[in-house]
């Protein structure tokens, strides 16, 4: 006898697939982009911002050597004083939400919030990607 | 005494064969369980593994969380 002591939560999390009637529906893990560009406390916003729009994208997220979110850069930020360090710059702390929440209560709290963008992690901080409102059905 | 795994070893005692079993209540494992997951709520568990669990394969419990 086994025991998957972290449950169906961590299964979620992780973003494997489940069975149910809950299933069918889209969550985050399905829309979330993975490819959105990181950086680390200490760089310089110019480079930065310089780095992010070659990869098409203007959001970055600071990461922790162990990739734990420790803060964001939207489009705003990422037009403030080049020589500025992320540390500086970057909204520290920003919500994050689980892999497996359902695409249609992250857009209601995008659109209440009016946010931009939202980093989604695993359940001890670390990052799986952003979602951005268009991911959501927003404009 | 049961035997803590973790993700990992979950997916490869799956692919064993492994049975695996979800002890939260009925109305949440409709609602989503792992693949192939039989449902034996805590409460129904002695009586219902005797019944429905094949002795000679691996079994693999879990519930909602670590809490």
């Amino acid at each position: 006898m086994y025991d998957y002591w972290t449950g169906i939560l961590d299964w979620k999390t992780a973003g494997l697939p489940v069975e149910g009637t809950s299933a069918q529906q889209p969550r985050l893990v399905d829309v979330v982009r993975r490819d959105v560009p990181t950086c680390s406390l200490g760089e310089r916003l110019g480079d930065v911002r310089d780095r992010a729009a070659a990869a098409g994208w203007d959001a970055c997220v600071v990461v922790s050597d162990g990739h734990v979110v420790l803060g964001l850069l939207r489009a705003a930020e990422l037009r403030g004083d080049p020589d500025q360090l992320v540390d500086q710059a970057m909204r520290p702390g920003p919500s994050t939400y689980r892999p497996f929440v359902p695409v249609a209560e992250l857009r209601g709290i995008m659109s209440d919030r009016n946010l931009e963008s939202s980093p989604v992690t695993t359940s001890d901080g670390r990052l799986v990607g952003l979602v951005r409102k268009q991911d959501v059905g927003l404009r | 005494m049961a035997r803590e795994i973790d993700r990992d070893e979950v997916q490869r005692l799956m692919a064993q064969g492994a049975q695996i079993v979800d002890v939260l209540p009925a109305r949440e494992y409709r609602e989503d369980h792992l693949p192939g997951a039989i449902n034996l709520p805590l409460r129904k568990i002695e009586a219902g593994a005797l019944r429905v669990l094949d002795p000679s394969r691996p079994v693999v419990v879990y519930c909602a969380d670590p809490g």
